[in-house]
C-alpha cells in the first residue's frame, strides 16, 4: 500500500524522498512558492511555501513527506503570513508592474494575486539599482530581483558558468555578476544558457522581445497559478 | 418609506494622469445606475473644491508628489468614511515613483537647465506652486486606508466590483481577471 500524509484534512499519496510540496503538486494541490523549481535542489530560501506540520512551521519544499504528518496551508493565518512575505518583497525592490515586460507572466505578481495582495502595505525602500544593459542580448534589470538564486543555481548546476551569485548578507543580501568588471557582456552567458530563462520575475528580460505578448494574453492572464499546482 | 439616503462619494486625482478617472467612466451606462444609490461631492465630475464634512466614500486616484498632494488626502481622510486608494500610483507611487532615485535638484536642474532646447530656463518659483515632494509616495505611507483597487489603470469592471460590494455592505474582492497590478 502507498504512504501518506494528510493537507488541509486531505489525504496525499507520496513516493519515497519526496517534499510535501511535491507530493502536493503531484496531487493538483498548490503550495504557493517562489525560490523552488522542479528542476533544482530547493533552497528553502523565500518561505513562501511555509506550511504547518503537526502545529510546527517549516519550508515545504525542503521537508520531506512522512506517513501519517498532519499538514496545514491553506488557512487564512499560512496565507497571511506568505501576504506579508510577498508585501515585503515588493517594497524591497522596485516593482512596478505597468512597466514591466515579465507582467502576466510574473510568478511573484501571479502569487501576489493568488494571496489576495491589495495593497504592498508596508513603506517602501525605493532603492536605487542600475540596470545592466551591456550584453547585446539581455538586460538585467536589479530592480526586480527577489534573490530565489534560481539564476546562480542554474548557471553553476546547468550550464557550468557561474555567471550570477548572491553577494552581501541580510537585508544588504543582492545579485552580482561574475565578472571582474560586474558587467553581463564580460561573462559567456548566452541565450542558450537554463539561467537565460529561469528568472521567474523580470529581472533576466530578452532584449527587443517587449511586449510580443500583449498585456492580458499572458500566461496568468489567462488562469491563475493556482492552476499551475502540477508543474511544482 | 423614504427612499435610502444615497451616499456621498468624492474623487480626486493627486500624482495621476486621470486614467483611473476615465476607467471609472468606462463603467459606461452602469453609471445611471450608480447614481440611483450614489451622489458625487468633491470631483473632477463636479468641481465641487473641498470634501463636505460627513461624505462616506473618498475615492483618491494618485501618489503624493508635492505639499498639495499631502493636503488634500488629508482633506479626504479628515472627511471620508471609507477611503479607496485607486490605481497603481496610488497603490505604489507608479510611474511618478520612479523619479525617485534621483535627488530632486538633479531632475529640476536636468528638466528646466540641462536638456536640450532650453535658453535660460528658470526653476519655477512662483509661491502659488506646491513644494515637490523629495520621493513620491504611494497615499497608505501617509494616512490609513481603507479598501485598495490595484491596475493601471484598474478595469472599469474592477472599479464597479468594488463599488457595488461596498454598496451592498459587502467586502470587496477582486477575483482572476479582475486583480491586475498592471
Ligand atoms: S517582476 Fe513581477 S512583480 Fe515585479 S514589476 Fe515585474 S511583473 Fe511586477
Ligand atoms: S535574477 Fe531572477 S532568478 Fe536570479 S536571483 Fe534574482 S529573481 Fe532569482
Ligand atoms: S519555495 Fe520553499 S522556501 Fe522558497
Amino acid at each position: 500500500m502507498s504512504q501518506s500524509f494528510v493537507l488541509d484534512g486531505k489525504g496525499i499519496p507520496f513516493e519515497d524522498g519526496q517534499t510535501i510540496l511535491q507530493a502536493a503538486g503531484n496531487a493538483g494541490v498548490f503550495i504557493p512558492h517562489l525560490c523552488f523549481h522542479p528542476e533544482f535542489k530547493p533552497h528553502g530560501s523565500c518561505k513562501l511555501c511555509t506550511v504547518k506540520v503537526n502545529g510546527r512551521h517549516t519550508a515545504s519544499c525542503t521537508m520531506r513527506a512522512m506517513p501519517g504528518m498532519v499538514v496545514e496551508s491553506n488557512t487564512e493565518e499560512l496565507n497571511g503570513e506568505r501576504r506579508a512575505l510577498t508585501q515585503m518583497l515588493f517594497v524591497e525592490g522596485n516593482h512596478f508592474c505597468p512597466s514591466c515586460e515579465k507582467s502576466g507572466n510574473c510568478q511573484l505578481q501571479a502569487t501576489a494575486y493568488h494571496l489576495g495582495m491589495m495593497s504592498p502595505h508596508f513603506d517602501h525602500f525605493f532603492p536605487n539599482r542600475a540596470v545592466d544593459a551591456s550584453h547585446p542580448e539581455f538586460l538585467l534589470d536589479f530592480n526586480r530581483c527577489i534573490l530565489c538564486s534560481l539564476c546562480v543555481r542554474a548557471s553553476r548546476d546547468v550550464d557550468g558558468k557561474n555567471v550570477f551569485a548572491l553577494s552581501g548578507r541580510g537585508i544588504k543580501t543582492h545579485l552580482i555578476v561574475n565578472a571582474k568588471s560586474g558587467r553581463l557582456a564580460d561573462t559567456d552567458f548566452s541565450l542558450a544558457d537554463k539561467a537565460a530563462s529561469v528568472c521567474p520575475v523580470g529581472v533576466i528580460l530578452r532584449k527587443r522581445q517587449g511586449f510580443a505578448v500583449p498585456i492580458g494574453e499572458r500566461r496568468f492572464d489567462k488562469a491563475p497559478i493556482e492552476a499551475s499546482a502540477k508543474e511544482a | 418609506m423614504d427612499a435610502p439616503r444615497k451616499l456621498k462619494v468624492a474623487t480626486t486625482s493627486l500624482a495621476g494622469c486621470f486614467g483611473c478617472h476615465m476607467s471609472f467612466l468606462d463603467i459606461d451606462e452602469r453609471l445611471f445606475t450608480l447614481l440611483e444609490h450614489i451622489e458625487f461631492d468633491r470631483s473632477p465630475l463636479t468641481d465641487i473644491k473641498h470634501v463636505s464634512p460627513g461624505t462616506d466614500i473618498g475615492i483618491i486616484e494618485g501618489g503624493l508628489c508635492n505639499a498639495e498632494n499631502v493636503h488634500v488626502l488629508r482633506e479626504f481622510r479628515q472627511n471620508c468614511r471609507i477611503l479607496i486608494a485607486i490605481g497603481a500610483c496610488a497603490v505604489n507611487g507608479g510611474l511618478p515613483a520612479q523619479r525617485n532615485h534621483l535627488p530632486l535638484p538633479v531632475i529640476l536642474e536636468e528638466v528646466y537647465h540641462t536638456s536640450p532646447g532650453l535658453a535660460n530656463g528658470l526653476i519655477p518659483n512662483d509661491p502659488e506652486l506646491p513644494l515637490p515632494l523629495n520621493k513620491v509616495h504611494p497615499i497608505h505611507e501617509v494616512v490609513k486606508i481603507d479598501y485598495f483597487i490595484p491596475g493601471c489603470p484598474p478595469s472599469g469592471d474592477a472599479i464597479w466590483k468594488v463599488l457595488t460590494d461596498l454598496l451592498a455592505g459587502r467586502e470587496p474582492e477582486l477575483g482572476h481577471g479582475l486583480m491586475h497590478y498592471d
